[in-house]
């Protein structure tokens, strides 16, 4: 997994509230048995017409974001289906950072799983850096993850909370099973009681 | 001792390992595959050289991708989706998981198969790359959808890296009126609640009218869970419970079914035990209800009319804009005066043997509208075999609804099943988000029952008015 330490980049402003699995990325993609190449699809029935023309007036086709690293979204974002492949579609097309009010959680734990940062900030702090991302291509937004920090492209500062764990490991692009497999020993004992206790599993 | 929830007590059961911040290690119990989700975690595997831990708790079943025409064991004609179905068998024979494949009679819906099967028992974790795996929360199960980096984290490890969520209890009380279903409590749970009212929580659903519930039903019931936000729902184990999973071929038998029920008894929330987050409705306040937007929270009684897009705030007015330009509804217009030309009978959420009874109560002796698309597709191959022995197969093909072989199909539509540009679909499966049952299809979701009465009438129906 690739590092996220911090990322200054352009962020785009997407404001449709409960922006489900299925718009990120449509079912008829999950047919892959790759994680790469996803980015091509990313939205696929907002931004492109059916016979693969670009709309637009979709945020992602105007020359301002075609290079948006951050995306800005209304509340619930993710919701729907666990499919990975919708960060995985993310992360192919170049976004590193999600900001929202709120994540469906599935969604908000594959990102981490992915170097993909997503920050939950009060809908104040969301306004704010919605308006920010109207600017288009000048206004840079900063995400310092060791700081925990997102500035505005006129230097305002807010700053976000998350796990530690999970901070840890996006800092330093850790393998989650990696880890896990230093405790393979807790899991032995685990699984010696449980069998004791619950035969039956 | 503190008093505990349900969720407190099965997850206590099942830590392997706490951190300083509080995040644990969780035992897993069962894990489900299909073939959408795993393949890169499979491919994960090899390329690290990792095995899976425990083949024997690993259970895999294609679903998603597979035709439910009767002519599938020809093949599939779908390249890629040949191709991800192919994978699976193949990682399942590589990596020796249980495995039903699409000629198995027990093939079927992963999360229908999973307790038909006796894998789901009370008081385990259950996970499955899938977000309707909340489902198995049925049999008190803490049981929920991960990401496919998960699966892998899973197959290697058994375990998964959790922090726990919060307890939210969704109280039904009273008992239904007639012609109000499983269906209809889930989703008013979530008009009350919206999309995100479960974000961060499990859900314990209790009262009497849950407590009523078949197993089936209460399966309906957790099954959306995930609409409302909650990674999982709970339904505490009863003796409705234990006779359902009593003999099922992979229930405990002899004295570990003794054993596990001295155990499974024990799985309550005690008295006064703390929740973050209590919502109550009154069983005899629910109707039969539809969605009539594009999200599982746009839910009115099917004697209400279309909102207009400034009866919301926030946020949601231009969502409900939007709502209302892609279903093409106009507010105002009465919600049974919407006019379907499909009508889809299956999916995890109503894919089971009295969905399908309850669909052909309705639908017997009656033929469905002239011009009408409709399509049964059971939950598994043996809920299929079942409705056939029971009669209900030729009811549904008297009354002109395909009879289709076992599978996803038109819930999510990545088999050949799916809806055109501007078709309208009566359906009972979980999602009527935008394209959801195929490009410009527009979705809405209902019982089993209302879904056949649609079919009979050509609009949406008040299911009590066919009674």
């Amino acid at each position: 997994m690739e590092k996220f330490t911090t990322l200054t980049g352009i962020a785009a402003p997407m404001p449709l509230v409960n922006i489900d699995t299925d718009m990120i990325i449509p079912k008829q993609f999950l047919k892959t048995i790759k994680r790469s190449g996803l980015g091509a699809n990313l939205f696929d029935e907002m931004r492109f017409t059916q016979d693969g023309k670009e709309i637009p007036d979709f945020v992602l086709n105007q020359p301002a974001y075609r290079n948006a690293e951050i995306l800005v979204a209304g509340d619930n974002f993710g919701c729907g289906s666990s499919r990975e492949h919708a960060p995985w579609a993310l992360l192919d097309f170049g976004i590193r950072c999600v900001i929202s009010t709120s994540f469906a959680d599935i969604f908000y734990n594959n990102c981490f799983k992915n170097g993909i940062l997503p920050i939950v900030m009060p809908r104040e702090v969301v306004d704010i850096l919605m308006e920010d991302a109207r600017k288009g291509a000048n206004a840079r937004i900063t995400v310092d993850l060791e700081t925990q920090t997102v500035t505005s492209s006129d230097g305002k500062e807010f700053s976000f909370e998350v796990d530690e764990f999970r901070k840890h490991c996006l800092m330093n692009g850790l393998d989650d099973i990696g880890l896990t497999l230093e405790k393979a020993a807790s899991i032995d004992t685990f699984e010696k009681s449980a069998a004791q206790a619950r035969p039956w599993v | 001792m503190s008093p505990k929830t349900l969720y407190d007590k099965i997850w206590d059961a099942h830590i392997v390992d706490t951190q300083d911040d509080g995040t644990c290690l969780l035992y897993i119990d069962r894990h489900l595959v299909h073939e959408v989700t795993s393949p890169q975690a499979f491919e994960g595997l090899r390329m690290t050289g990792r095995t899976v831990r425990a083949p024997d708790k690993t259970i895999a079943v294609p679903d998603h991708n597979v035709p439910t025409t009767l002519d599938r064991l020809k093949g599939i004609d779908n390249p890629e989706s040949k191709i991800q179905v192919d994978a699976l068998d193949k990682n399942a024979k590589d990596f020796g998981i249980h495995y039903y494949p699409v000629s198995d009679v027990r093939q079927g819906i992963v999360h229908i198969v999973g307790p038909e099967q006796g894998w789901t028992l009370p008081g385990m974790t259950v996970v499955c790359g899938d977000s309707h795996t909340a489902t198995h929360g049925a049999f008190g199960a803490l049981a929920h959808g991960i990401g496919t980096s998960e699966v892998e984290h899973v197959l290697a490890t058994q375990t998964l890296i959790q922090r726990k969520g919060k307890n939210m209890k969704v109280e039904i009380t009273g008992k239904l009126k007639p012609g109000v279903t499983a269906k209809d409590i889930t989703l008013s749970v979530i008009g009350a609640t919206g999309t995100a009212g479960g974000t961060g929580y499990v859900i314990e659903y209790c009262g009497e009218a849950i407590r009523d519930l078949s197993m089936e039903g209460r399966m309906t019931v957790c099954n959306m869970a995930i609409e409302g936000g909650a990674r999982a729902g709970l339904i505490a184990p009863d003796e409705k419970t234990f006779e359902y999973v009593k003999g099922r071929p992979h229930a405990p038998k002899g004295a570990q079914w003794e054993a596990a029920l001295n155990w499974w008894r024990t799985l309550y929330t005690d008295e006064n035990a703390h929740f973050d987050k209590v919502v109550t409705l009154k069983g005899e306040d629910i109707a039969p209800v539809v969605t009539w937007g594009t999200s599982p929270e746009d839910v009115l009684p099917i004697t209400g009319s279309v909102p207009a897009a400034t009866d919301f705030s926030g946020g949601k007015v231009e969502a409900a804009q939007r709502s209302l330009d892609y279903m093409d509804l106009k507010p105002g217009t009465l919600l049974k005066d919407i006019a379907i030309d499909t009508v889809f009978i299956g999916s995890c959420t109503n894919g089971r043997i009295e969905d399908l009874r309850a669909a052909a109560a309705i639908l017997k002796g009656k033929k469905i509208k002239d011009g009408m698309r409709a399509m049964v597709v059971p939950g598994s191959g043996l809920v299929r075999a079942q409705a056939e022995e029971e009669g209900l197969a030729q009811i549904f093909i008297d009354a002109g609804f395909e009879w289709r072989l076992a599978g996803c199909s038109m819930c999510l539509a990545m088999n050949p099943d799916q809806l055109a540009p501007g078709e309208r679909c009566a359906a009972t499966s979980n999602r009527n988000f935008e394209g959801r049952q195929g490009r410009g299809g527009r979705t809405h979701l209902m019982s089993p029952a209302m879904a056949a009465a649609a079919a009979i009438t050509g609009h949406l129906t008040d299911v009590r008015e066919m009674m």
